[in-house]
């Protein structure tokens, strides 16, 4: 191709290209002109490679680098895609014709998503069917229910029992491996009987909903909010993930920006969502009791807006800046959907099955030392203070396990009739709030470092308890029956 | 009162030096004898003391015009008559000494008031600035003003920011691609060719468009 010397011959983007290519004496691999637009574009990986490779021309190279930069008002990089754009012009110019098309009905879907008055109770459906209907109903109740009710519970647990019990024939051990809360019988059940499926069916929710092109849309309408609690709209994708499994969220918020996005969306997977395991137990208890549910749910979003909103007051650092590209709709692929669900449910499974199995040795250890006693005798007073009976103070204990272990046990205190309808709801709302589970936190510390994770359970600890405090002083008061 | 052309590129040497820098006193050394000095000491623009000379309030005034003049024409050859970078400066020397006053007003209503010129430095608010909010119909606006479903061309990225203008280089929202904006809440919403995009209110304010 011809190449086109613009401007001052002495400061054209060319030569100082060519002069660059012509001191570059190692191989990269790739063509030294590549290397060196990648230099004029001051791209940082490529820069430590050529300052550890040239040691002799890199004088050279870089005072070539900054005389074209004075030469030029923009920054290279900018420079660069102008010229790279006037070129793409040109070609498509003398090879595509343009049609004027009419506004197709993909299109008009599309925008109709996206406009706040048919895109905003198009999310809840979206929620409402996908998450509630089809991961919670379907994918965590009924899966579920046989997997471990009958597949677990019949066949699987009574066998290794059996095998363990043989094996081994100090009780201790037995309760390390098979006991209630041991590493087969609690551990790996969990992780494959409950665990498992709830997330498999919540990938092929979010696969499919990734694969229509549907989350881009999800993030513009929501921008605007998150903003206010210091996110952006690129934030739904962990916080939309956050209703499977918080762990993973967790995980998820490394696409985020800049730290301050990434510490905010911790905190706020950590306090305020409850993920799908958890999410399921609620719905069951205060199904039925629809004033129970909106203040549930009244609550819970408050804590989640106004916790935004002041860490983002509190928190220094740039606002986030939102851009995304918004594909065209499409259908879902099947092919695809299964790809990507197996992949990230194989991902997945690795990074969890370790930390649920290390979760049963803990509860083992904690059970061994009377260290849960002790816990629990601890967490007796703040759990009266929140107008609850003492026997509710295990079930705190046990939320920090599996965050849905101790909705169950919630459940089973309300099946014995021990609970009024408001007691019933502020538990579900301290619950909610309280803790996440030890997987959730050892990856929060994982991903954000020993203190904050240490500082984000502190602060949550006390929170969820105040404003379960409040909540249950503000209702009796009020004389609410529910 | 017209000024030598010499004369006013004196005053914008100083206005940048003596106003913007905030130097005191500039060394007359070669000028001495110059006639456009003469000119402005005439005009008690200029006091000259022991070879350093000062701004006199009205100086000032006319200093301040003169680079707001320069940045202007500068501006006016990149976004609107489209001259390559390398010359505006040179070129903008020329083209300044025909925008008088009250044509530097039009000129600046006609870019939309823009704040700096294309090198980044800023441009001295005019009358005309200070009207801006009751300003008419303008041909150059932050894409956020923009009439929805109109075409309209980027004229330029107002933004020194790397962050900011990779992302819009990412974007390919680059000065002569055809923009149509499809929604401005609660986000922006435009297309460019065949791919559409979504912003927020502070990107979309640093990408200028000009209505065609």
């Amino acid at each position: 191709m011809q190449k086109d010397y613009k401007g001052p011959v002495e400061y054209s983007l060319e030569i100082a290209i060519e002069k660059i290519v012509g001191l570059l004496k190692e191989d990269y691999g790739i063509s030294k002109r590549a290397i060196a637009l990648l230099l004029l574009q001051d791209e940082e990986e490529i820069k430590a490679l050529v300052r550890e490779k040239e040691t002799e021309a890199l004088s050279k190279i870089e005072a070539i680098i900054e005389e074209i930069s004075a030469h030029y008002i923009h920054p290279l990089t900018y420079e660069l895609a102008l010229e790279r754009q006037a070129q793409v012009r040109q070609i498509i110019s003398k090879a595509v014709t343009v049609k004027q098309e009419k506004v197709s009905i993909r299109e008009k879907i599309s925008r109709l998503s996206m406009n706040p008055i048919t895109g905003l109770p198009l999310v809840l459906f979206v929620l409402y069917w996908g998450l509630y209907k089809f991961v919670g109903e379907f994918g965590a109740g009924t899966v579920v229910d046989f997997l471990e009710g009958t597949i677990f519970a019949q066949y699987i647990n009574p066998f290794i029992t059996n095998l363990f019990v043989r094996l081994l024939p100090w009780e201790i051990l037995q309760d390390l491996f098979v006991g209630e809360y041991g590493v087969m019988t609690l551990g790996f059940r969990y992780a494959v009987a409950l665990i498992l499926p709830i997330v498999t069916f919540f990938f092929i929710f979010f696969s499919i909903i990734e694969d229509i092109g549907y989350l881009p849309r999800l993030a513009m309408l929501l921008d605007r909010t998150f903003k206010k609690i210091g996110l952006s709209g690129r934030a739904v994708i962990p916080m939309v993930l956050g209703f499977g499994c918080a762990t993973m969220a967790v995980m998820v918020t490394r696409t985020l920006a800049t730290k301050r996005e990434r510490i905010i969306a911790t905190i706020l997977l950590a306090l305020a969502v409850p993920c799908s395991a958890q999410l399921g137990v609620i719905l069951a208890l205060l199904e039925g009791n629809l004033p129970g549910m909106l203040i549930w749910a009244g609550v819970v979003g408050l804590v989640f807006l106004f916790i935004g909103y002041l860490t983002a007051k509190i928190l220094p650092g740039e606002r986030p800046s939102f851009y995304m590209e918004v594909p065209p709709l499409r259908w879902p692929k099947i092919g695809n959907v299964l790809t990507k669900t197996y992949v990230r449910v194989k991902w997945y499974f690795k990074e969890i099955l370790p930390l649920f199995l290390l979760a049963s040795v803990f509860i083992w250890l904690g059970k061994l030392t009377h260290l849960f006693d002790l816990v629990i005798n601890l967490l007796r007073k703040p759990v009266e203070a929140i107008g609850l009976p003492h026997q509710a103070s295990k079930i705190f204990l046990f939320g920090f396990f599996r965050r849905d272990y101790g909705a169950a046990g919630l459940y089973d205190l309300n099946k014995q009739g021990i609970l009024t309808g408001l007691q019933l709801v502020v538990a579900c709302v301290a619950l909610t709030l309280f803790l996440p589970c030890i997987a959730q936190f050892l990856m929060t510390t994982r991903e954000r470092g020993w203190k904050v994770g240490l500082g984000i359970s502190a602060f949550i600890l006390f929170f969820s308890f105040g404003v379960a405090y409040i909540l249950n002083l503000l209702l009796s008061n009020l004389g609410v029956v529910l | 009162m017209i000024l030598s052309d010499r004369a006013e590129e004196i005053l914008e040497r100083l206005g940048v030096e003596l106003i913007e820098q905030k130097k005191e006193v500039h060394d007359a050394g070669i000028l001495k004898d110059d006639e456009a000095l003469k000119e402005l000491v005439n005009l008690s623009y200029l006091k000259i003391k022991a070879g350093q000379f000062s701004l006199t309030d009205e100086g000032k005034e006319e200093a301040r015009s003169c680079v707001r003049r320069h940045r202007l024409a500068e501006r006016l050859l990149v976004d609107i008559l489209d001259a390559k970078k390398g010359i505006v400066h040179e070129r903008g020397c020329k083209f300044e000494h025909l925008l008088h006053k009250g044509l530097d007003d039009n000129i600046c209503t006609l870019l939309g008031h823009p704040k700096t010129c294309p090198h980044g430095r800023p441009i001295p608010e005019g009358e005309c600035c200070k009207d801006a909010k009751r300003a008419p119909k303008k041909l150059i606006m932050p894409l956020f003003e923009l009439e929805l479903n109109k075409k309209a061309k980027i004229a330029y990225l107002q933004t020194h920011n790397r962050s900011i203008l990779q992302k819009i280089i990412a974007i390919g929202a680059l000065p002569h691609s055809e923009v149509v904006l499809l929604q401005n809440f609660p986000s922006y919403v435009f297309q460019i060719g065949k791919a559409q995009f979504t912003v927020d209110q502070e990107l979309a304010s640093h990408i200028y468009v000009r209505v065609s």
